[in-house]
């Protein structure tokens, strides 16, 4: 059995942990709070995007001169994953349940027979995926830098992604991130944005009579690019809501299992306090008796 | 019968006006500078750098933009850009700042025609707004 100061270090150690775990959840409480605000905030922008797009894709005469980044190269060769993670660890589960859901998709790809790239943003998804596929990822953005998420990020990202499409560099893209729905539950999604899927698309019960100036296809060719950054701005927001929620809930368990660990520990102490103290007496009374 | 209609500006950020006694809106629209009455046909239109001019009741602001996409439906005009400022608020470094910046893209050897115009027109309203 552990003596009683080292028993009394760890009581210490514990509960110096705990007063760390305490404080990260505070701040993650805190930081939480303005990514939410935020995420709402942006919510209008992206949903008035989606809608013109809609309302576009629907306007559109011939669907053979679509721009490509609507109707996609016509191929499904090359898919190209962008795994939004995070640049800080000790958030419970959100980076790897995001990786779990990626490498999931990975696989099916790649049994299919077809061509992985993988771009990772945040740099807790590159540790975590460079192992296994290492020659796979193709690049890797990190914005350790900025300490609010802003618009001009997700546009850094989304021109990388448009340039290699343009190159020809890969037929299919899809970004992974969390969606935060609350602060026990994020929800790994897999958005695929090249080409827009028909699902976001195909919404045609009530078409609208619009007037365009220019032409559809050029609005469209200039509204494309930005719907990316948008989405990809918007799963940043989402990415940084869940984040700061998986990590206060994470701190929560963690700082609750160190109180009873203390506990434990304590009783564990007193216990073997009182046996020494016992012990101590017996053999005072049995000296005593024996003389 | 009133001739006010709703005006919403959002910004990826936030939303960064909602008014809702807007009389006239005019608007750099990427083929000329539009003006937006109530009762407008349903229009999109995506903007080039430019002054954004709104009128209501409660007198008259102006904006820069320097690019948007424009939706006007059912009398909401909905303006969706990623960099607007108020003209009486906005810095005047950034101005001359953006300003250099631009006129050093311009300079660029490989530019195609469309880029080549937004880029020109920028400079233009970028010098307009340092000389007031």
């Amino acid at each position: 059995m552990a003596s009683l100061d080292d028993l009394k270090k760890r009581i210490l150690s514990v509960k110096s942990t705990q007063k760390i775990t305490k404080a990260m959840k505070m701040v993650a409480a805190a930081k939480l709070k303005r990514a939410q605000e935020n995420a709402e905030k942006g919510r209008p922008y992206s949903e008035k995007m989606n809608n013109i797009i809609l309302n576009l894709s629907n306007g559109i005469s011939d669907k053979e001169n679509a721009p490509k980044l609507l109707a996609g190269t016509g191929n499904d060769k090359v898919h190209l994953c962008v795994v939004l993670t995070s640049d800080r660890g000790l958030c419970g589960g959100f980076n790897s349940n995001i990786i779990k859901k990626a490498k999931a998709y990975f696989t099916k790809i790649t049994s299919e027979g077809k061509n992985l790239k993988i771009i990772t943003v945040g740099s807790k998804g590159y540790d975590q995926l460079k192992r296994q596929y290492n020659d796979k990822i193709v690049n890797k953005i990190s914005f350790k830098e900025s300490k609010n998420i802003n618009f001009f990020d997700a546009e850094k990202v989304s021109k990388i992604i448009i340039e290699s499409f343009q190159k020809n560099e890969f037929d299919v893209c899809t970004i992974f991130y969390n969606k935060f729905k609350n602060v026990i539950t994020q929800i790994p999604q897999a958005q695929q944005i090249i080409p827009l899927k028909s699902s976001e698309t195909g919404n045609k019960n009530e078409k609208d009579n619009y007037e365009f100036e220019p032409e559809e296809d050029e609005i469209l060719g200039n509204l494309l690019p930005k719907n990316i950054s948008t989405q990809i701005f918007k799963a940043m927001l989402e990415n940084s809501a869940s984040e700061q929620g998986s990590r206060m809930s994470a701190m929560d368990n963690a700082t609750r299992n160190a109180g009873e660990m203390v506990d434990k520990l304590t009783i564990q102490y007193n216990r073997s306090r009182q046996a020494a103290i016992t012990k101590e007496l017996i053999e005072i009374i049995s000296g005593a008796e024996s003389l | 019968m009133s001739e006010e209609f709703k005006l919403e500006i959002v910004n990826p950020e936030k939303s960064f006006l909602s008014k809702e006694d807007v009389t006239e809106v005019l608007v750099p629209a990427y083929e000329g500078d539009m003006g937006i009455l109530k009762d407008h046909i349903s229009i999109i239109s995506f903007l080039k750098p430019g002054i954004l001019k709104v009128f209501s009741k409660s007198g008259e602001d102006k904006y820069y933009v320097e690019d948007g996409i424009i939706e006007f439906k059912d009398n909401t005009l909905s303006i969706l850009t990623s960099s607007i400022f108020n003209l009486d608020k906005i810095d005047r470094n950034y101005v001359s700042q953006s300003l250099s910046d631009t006129e050093k893209l311009l300079s660029k050897e490989d530019l195609d025609d469309q880029s080549r115009f937004l880029i020109s027109q920028k400079i233009d309203v970028l010098k307009s707004i340092s000389s007031n």
